[in-house]
């Protein structure tokens, strides 16, 4: 067994910010394990301040540029609930479509271009051209439709534009909708082809398993992503319900001593929020396609290998397109209303709670009578996961000392199980600066 | 002959502009990397360069004193440095917190005075480093980016655009927010971008920064007088991208 482990990735490759990963194994006994984040604070609770209703969105879609999709619906829905907007089926139902594209584009990008170059062993995407080009035209192709389906609801993907509280400034055209579905069944050779590759690496995915609490929006309606009440589920099956509002209690934010940084745990010392958390919680719901790829690549609730969270993923994404699928064709029965804004009908306080690609992600305001923003809050889902992380991280690295592995080995295993989490540090809202215990 | 090599590099930003590098998608990644080889790409890729670069696609803005060397660094390596989006191009949103005193107390309430969370002003990456080019906007126009690398790679000087968004939106037969009831600062506004916002219904927030000499007097004039709304939301609304321009 080896007896000295140095590991020192200093902004780790192939996730969205930055993260460090710091051990320290001297004489075999583990010194440091440390998931570190020193990401540039930004400050948004406090810039939001004094703005209008109708402009907060479009400042806190500027939180993260993978996740925008996600921040404007968390936004527009917490101040549709603070001011009592009513917003009308059909803008549920796009924002459910948009809601699937945002996830099928952030899953199709984490897979190919930040998950499977470790598991084919290259160092990125554009390594792989060389050897795999025939994956990366296609991993492309799946990338420009998702960007393209989202753009067809929100505007763009990167800061929609008509997303605003009340529903959309600008619709598609029902043309523009059949086209879309014609552009999704179109692309379901390319989707099984994704399957069968992310089938042939799941044998190269670590086996490690760490039960953990899982949590995720939940929805009597449907697989719980762009709204619903909150549920988590622990290692031996039992189930809690919670309500949006009562998020701050859910969350629990808390301080490590001599560290400012804000953990959160609920049940147990940490939970999982992301692709994984929600397929435990709510399986059931998925789409039998959906299902069926869950069945051919060997993963099934409740798992508890961190690892499995990219495998996840990969249902979700045949799930958002057949889910897309059934709505669009929703839309080509009934067609599209133009429908004009809804304004609002108080003032006051209230919180959202959408699925974003990483997990559970909360917002909350507090407006004046003349509609301009006096409190936000906004619980990430990375920052929920750092807790989680340092606790897979507690826990592997002793399993990864005894498998006798080398220190390059035992720094790969370590990256690869934060890129699992898929974190999305840039959302550096609320103390999302971690400094653990030294 | 060696292709010449692209670095991507990032700070204080949501990244969002290297996400929409990867939104072309095969509609232009494939053709691009005939001609250019990216060597550094922290967000997608596990390479990094350690010698020159040709080109340095720089996001993000500028808010730490630790980030200084990093930025002197990358200059002292690339030929040419790009500003990558409003927040390295003027700050962009970041900016928003230079008008405020309290931000930290806000956000990290007894933990403001602690050292790792400290942020100065956010800054262009101007006031760090010499730029050579923008590619503005929040996010980029990435046909933009395209138009620039493009340019650069035939010896060309890049086209910046003077005149006002107001000019694209009358080119896309946009109906005027204005005679919507609504507000723009599209007459302020650096054009570029193919005015997409008002196209959907929103008013466009001057994310490229402003024109040359904007008279920012009259920008709020007209908010207040023709679209109605109070002096203080009208100041507020010429700063949203562009906090460090005067506004």
């Amino acid at each position: 067994m080896q007896k000295n482990i140095q590991v020192n990735v200093h902004h780790l490759t192939r996730v969205e910010g930055h993260g460090n990963i710091v051990v320290n194994v001297a004489d075999g006994v583990i010194e440091k394990c440390e998931w570190q984040v020193p990401e540039a604070p930004r400050f948004f609770e406090a810039m939001v301040r004094g703005r209008h209703y109708t402009e907060v969105a479009r400042i806190v879609s500027r939180i993260c540029g993978i996740c925008s999709v996600g921040h404007t619906l968390a936004s527009v829905k917490a101040t549709e609930s603070a001011l009592g907007i009513p917003v009308t089926p059909q803008t549920v139902k796009l924002r459910t479509i948009l809601k699937h594209a945002e996830n099928f584009d952030s899953h199709v990008l984490h897979l190919y271009m930040l998950v499977a170059p470790d598991l084919l062993g290259a160092p990125s995407a554009f390594a792989l051209l060389p050897t795999h080009g025939e994956v990366v035209a296609r991993a492309l192709r799946l990338k420009r439709l998702g960007h393209e389906w989202g753009s067809l609801i929100a505007g763009r993907t990167t800061h929609p534009t008509t997303v605003v509280p009340g529903g959309f400034t600008k619709l598609p055209a029902a043309r523009e909708l059949k086209d879309m579905r014609g552009r999704l069944i179109e692309a379901v050779p390319d989707l099984k082809a994704t399957l069968e590759t992310i089938q042939a690496l799941t044998p190269k995915i670590p086996a490690f398993d760490r039960p953990t609490e899982y949590m995720a929006v939940s929805s009597d309606a449907e697989y719980g992503l762009y709204d619903g009440f909150i549920q988590t589920v622990l290692p031996d099956g039992d189930r809690a319900r919670y309500e949006v509002g009562d998020y701050r209690s859910i969350t629990n934010e808390y301080l490590v001593p001599r560290s400012t940084a804000k953990f959160t745990r609920n049940r147990l010392t940490s939970y999982a929020v992301g692709a994984l958390a929600r397929f435990n919680v709510n399986y059931d719901q998925l789409h039998p396609e959906a299902k069926k790829a869950a069945g051919s690549l060997g993963i099934s609730p409740l798992c508890t290998n961190p690892y499995m969270n990219s495998v996840a993923q990969m249902v979700e994404v045949v799930h958002s397109v057949y889910e897309g699928i059934r709505l669009l064709d929703e839309f080509i029965t009934d067609g599209i209303a133009d429908e004009g804004l809804a304004l609002p009908t108080k003032h006051g306080t209230g919180a959202s709670a959408v699925e974003v690609p990483r997990g559970v992600l909360f917002h909350d305001y507090t407006y004046a009578k003349d509609g301009s923003c006096t409190a936000a809050n906004c619980i990430i889902p990375t920052n929920q996961n750092h807790a989680n992380i340092q606790s897979d991280f507690d826990t592997l690295l002793p399993h990864l000392l005894q498998a006798d592995m080398t220190e390059e080995e035992i720094e790969l295993a370590l990256e690869m199980l934060v890129r699992a989490y898929d974190p999305c540090i840039s959302c550096s809202t609320h103390n999302v600066d971690v400094t653990f215990v030294r | 002959m060696a292709k010449p090599t692209i670095a991507f590099f990032d700070f204080a930003s949501c990244e969002g502009c290297q996400i929409e590098f990867t939104n072309f998608g095969d509609e232009a990644t494939l053709e691009l990397l005939k001609h250019v080889e990216i060597v550094e790409f922290r967000e997608a890729m596990s390479e990094t360069a350690s010698g020159r670069i040709d080109i340095a696609l720089v996001e993000g803005s500028f808010t730490r004193e630790g980030d200084r060397a990093r930025l002197e660094e990358i200059r002292r390596r690339a030929r040419t440095v790009i500003a990558y989006g409003a927040c390295a191009a003027t700050g962009g949103i970041n900016a928003l917190k230079n008008h405020q005193d309290d931000f930290h107390e806000a956000v990290y309430g007894v933990h403001a005075c602690d050292s790792h969370v400290l942020s100065g002003p956010a800054l262009p990456i101007s006031s760090v480093i010499k730029v050579d080019y923008e590619v503005k906007g929040c996010p980029v126009s990435k046909y933009e980016l395209l138009d620039i690398v493009s340019s650069l790679l035939h010896g060309k000087e890049p086209v910046v655009l003077a005149y006002p968004v107001c000019v694209e939106c009358k080119r896309c037969e946009t109906i005027c927010r204005y005679d919507e009831g609504s507000y723009c600062m599209g007459s302020v506004a650096r054009a570029g971008c193919g005015a997409p916002c008002p196209a959907d219904g929103i008013p466009c927030e001057a994310c490229r920064g402003f024109v040359d000499e904007p008279n920012l007097r009259s920008l709020e004039r007209v908010l207040v007088e023709r679209a109605g709304l109070p002096q203080k939301r009208a100041v507020g609304l010429a700063r949203m991208f562009t906090a460090n321009l005067g506004g």
